[in-house]
Formats: C-alpha cells, sequence, structure tokens
C-alpha cells in the first residue's frame, strides 16, 4: 500500500513497516540494476585486467 | 575422462567433477515425479474443492501446514547464518559451503512460501497482506521479510545459474555474476536483517497470545521471550540441516565434496549456539510454569490431553535439546560421522517438534472451563501437499549439483 491510498492511515506502525518494506526492495532493486550496469559496461568497454573468480 | 564415455550432457557440467550418466539422472528424476505427482493432485483438490477436504477444522485452524512452514523456515537459517558468517563476519573457509546453504535456503523458503499458497486457501488473494496489511500483527511482518528474503535468496543463487560452463561463456553474464560476487556482503546483510525479524516474530505470534496461558510469555518491549528463542534455535539448528544435507548428497554422490574442516566449524558455532538456547529455553520453560501456576493454569493442566502427555516436554528439551548438544559440544564426538548425522537429525527433529507444540499443541490445549480437547491428526492430503515439495527441492538440489558450482572443493577432493 502507498501513502497515496486511501485507505492508507498516517500512522507511526505503517510509516514503520511499509517504510522497511520499501527500503529493502529499493535496495534489492538498486543492487540489481548495479550489477546489470557494470556488466554492460564491461561488455562494451572490456578491462584488460578483468579476474575470473 | 574420455569423451566417447562421457554423459550426454557433459557439455554442462562444471570444469573438471564427474557426474552419473544421464539415464540414471533422469530414471531419479522419474521416480520423485511419482510422489510429486500425488502431492500435484492433493493441491488441485485444496484449490478446487476448498480446505473441507483436509482436517483443519475451527479448533486447528493451523495445523500440519504452519508447523511444517515454521520448521522449514527454521532449517533455511543455515542460508542466513552461514551468509552471515561468511560475508559479515569473514569465516573464510565457509565460502566452500555458502553455495550450497543458499540452493537449500532457496528451497526452504520456496516450500515455506508454497505451503502457504496453500494454507490460504485461496492464493489469488494473497496479495491482500500486502495492500490491506494489518501493521499491528506480527504475521504481517513475517509476510513481508519472508517474501524480502526470498527474493534475497533468490539474487544469491542467481551467479550460481550464471556460472553454469555454458552460461558464463557470455561475456555479459560472466560480468554479472562477477558484480553480484561483489555486492554479496551488503546482499547478506539485508539478509540478515529480514531473517532476524522474521524469525523472531514467528516465535512472538504465539508469545503474544495473552489468552492461551499455553504460549503466552512475558518479555521485552514489543517482543515476547519466544521471540528471542525462535531466533536463537533456528540458527542453532539451521547449520545442521545444512550439514545433514550435505552428508546425504555425499551419500548419494559417493563422493567428499567439502572438506572435514569447514563440517567441523559450522557443526561447532551449532553445538555453541544450541547450548545457549538451551540454557535459555530451559529458564524460560521454569519460569513459564511458575508464572502460569500463579495464575490458575498448573503445568499438569497443560499436559493432562494425550497425545501431548509429559513426554513432549522431555523429549524436546531432553532427548532433541540435550542430546544433540552434548555431541556437537564434544571434539570427540562430532568428529566422528555417525555421531555427527545423529546430531544433526536429533537437532532438526527438535526444531519441527518445538514448532509443532508452539502451534498445533498451544491450539490443543482447553483455555476456557467449557471448552473441550479435541484431537487432531493431519490427512494424506495435507501430509501429501506439504511432501511435495520436499519432492521438489530434491529435484532442484539433484539440478544444482549437476549443473552449477556448487562445491568449490569438489575438484580438488575427487581428482578425475
Amino acid at each position: 500500500m502507498f501513502p497515496f491510498a486511501f485507505e492508507w492511515v498516517p500512522e507511526a506502525t505503517r510509516y514503520v513497516f511499509m517504510g522497511s518494506l520499501y527500503a529493502v526492495l529499493i535496495s534489492l532493486i538498486i543492487i540489481m540494476h548495479y550489477c546489470v550496469i557494470r556488466a554492460f559496461l564491461d561488455l562494451i568497454c572490456p578491462k584488460k585486467n578483468h579476474n575470473n573468480h | 575422462m574420455d569423451s566417447a564415455s562421457a554423459p550426454f550432457d557433459s557439455a554442462l557440467f562444471p570444469e573438471g567433477v564427474k557426474r552419473c550418466k544421464l539415464k540414471w539422472f533422469l530414471f531419479w528424476i522419474a521416480v520423485l515425479h511419482g510422489p510429486l505427482m500425488v502431492g500435484i493432485v492433493a493441491t488441485l483438490m485444496c484449490w478446487g474443492l476448498a480446505l473441507n477436504v483436509t482436517y483443519l477444522n475451527n479448533n486447528y485452524p493451523f495445523g500440519l501446514w504452519i508447523a511444517a512452514d515454521l520448521g522449514v523456515i527454521a532449517l533455511g537459517a543455515g542460508a542466513f547464518f552461514t551468509g552471515f558468517l561468511r560475508y559479515v563476519v569473514n569465516i573464510e573457509e565457509l565460502k566452500n559451503i555458502v553455495n550450497y546453504a543458499v540452493v537449500i535456503g532457496v528451497m526452504c523458503y520456496a516450500s515455506a512460501q508454497g505451503i502457504l499458497g496453500i494454507d490460504i486457501g485461496q492464493p489469488l488473494r494473497g496479495w491482500f497482506i500486502f495492500w490491506h496489511a494489518n501493521v499491528h500483527s506480527m504475521l504481517t511482518e513475517v509476510a513481508f521479510c519472508i517474501t524480502c528474503y526470498f527474493m534475497v535468496l533468490c539474487i544469491e543463487y542467481l551467479p550460481l545459474i550464471l556460472e553454469n560452463r555454458q552460461i558464463n561463456k557470455f561475456r555479459f553474464f560472466h560480468g554479472m555474476a562477477h558484480h553480484l560476487h561483489g555486492a554479496m556482503p551488503t546482499i547478506a546483510a539485508i539478509g540478515v536483517f529480514l531473517s532476524f525479524f522474521h524469525q523472531g516474530s514467528l516465535g512472538g505470534v504465539p508469545g503474544v497470545l495473552y489468552g492461551r496461558p499455553f504460549a503466552y510469555r512475558e518479555g521485552f518491549l514489543v517482543w515476547p521471550w519466544t521471540f528471542f528463542l525462535f531466533i536463537l534455535s533456528a540458527i542453532a539448528c539451521g547449520p545442521c540441516f545444512t550439514i545433514l544435507i550435505t552428508r546425504i548428497t555425499e551419500g548419494c554422490a559417493r563422493k567428499r565434496l567439502v572438506k572435514r574442516n569447514v563440517i567441523e566449524i559450522l557443526a561447532k558455532i551449532s553445538g555453541r549456539l544450541l547450548a545457549v538456547y538451551l540454557v535459555l529455553k530451559i529458564v524460560d520453560t521454569l519460569y513459564w510454569i511458575v508464572i502460569a501456576g500463579r495464575v490458575g493454569a498448573p503445568l499438569s493442566s497443560f499436559y493432562v490431553n494425550q497425545p501431548y502427555g509429559y513426554w513432549v516436554l522431555i523429549t524436546e528439551i531432553g532427548i532433541l535439546g540435550v542430546i544433540p548438544a552434548i555431541i556437537l559440544l564434544n571434539t570427540k564426538a562430532r568428529q566422528n560421522d555417525s555421531l555427527l548425522i545423529i546430531a544433526c537429525i536429533l537437532n532438526c527433529t527438535g526444531i519441527f517438534m518445538n514448532r509443532w507444540i508452539m502451534t498445533v499443541q498451544s491450539l490443543a490445549v482447553p483455555v476456557m472451563s467449557f471448552d473441550k480437547f479435541v484431537s487432531y491428526h493431519p490427512n494424506w492430503v495435507e501430509y501429501a501437499t506439504t511432501f511435495v515439495f520436499v519432492w521438489v527441492s530434491a529435484i532442484v538440489i539433484m539440478l544444482s549439483y549437476r549443473y552449477l558450482p556448487i562445491f568449490p572443493q569438489e575438484k580438488e577432493l575427487n581428482p578425475l
């Protein structure tokens, strides 16, 4: 539920719960995008010393 | 191995390892599909004919499914705790088992969500808990954390898939796997945060039932003591489940996949945590006996109805708690393979029993003077739908073992 939904009740618990959920989801989305973008950049400008792991 | 005798799909195997012939692999997959189909039929019955095909009723809205759900989530704690030890505490040796812990964790959490998908009766309304969230309920927190943590586990599993020998030939996927490995400490830290709260909140759910003296506990701020006991018990048994599944895999593959010192580290940590948990659990139980007695619910009233006699308390804490703790704490005992396996089995069974007690037995104990004890035994539909996830997990583990580089030490331990 988003704060602009009519069912949203402005109370501390709701901000903590939903805020934590969105914080985690946004963190995961950022990490995935970061990895995809870095992999794409490596593809178009390859580095010489890319260590295999 | 020469190319003529190599299995048909050998190009997909990790570099430098040996796998069985494809026909045997397919044979075992087909064998697992037998019980799997029974489970799928039972699942369709639950969805098509509603939950009255089960033995759940108004006395027992929580039954085998919820106990199994809590059990597999606790067993899946091996993933987050091993990840925590590897990436946050930085125990280097655990890099040799953390991949497998992730695979096991993914399957545990997928199973938990699958069981819930059947348990809620109408899975099409599963999204209600996110949109119409009751933010005062610990179960909402559990639902949020389990969903998010399952995403975390899938992200942790992704680089393993991308490191498949053929997929890894694509430079983009190779780079993606590389960068995901780099981001793993952050992902592991998010996983620890999520796991800490949902493992605890699962314990908090029975602990806040102040109308049920059998389950109710006092606590710290909004968290009952069961919140902390559930976290401790999960991190104590999760590594044991990882050891157990690793040993079963080694038995099926007929080779060593992980070095002894890695197993030793996990067993030692698990033993110490189990000992701490048991001390706190015994203190909690003694305190609960005194407090419940003062409010008119003596201990005997909780254990008067069969099959939930005193044997439940003795088995849970003594046989399935103290015995594995002693084995895991004793260096010589845990170095003995058979004893280690027995300790792991007892520990994992103990966690299931604890979750059953905190959910099903909590509902079984009559509360009002006019309440009557009603017994509950799951029927075949409940068993089949619960075990369906065991068969699915076995298939996923078999596929992962065959095609993904899960065990970094396999090549060294089994030279071709």
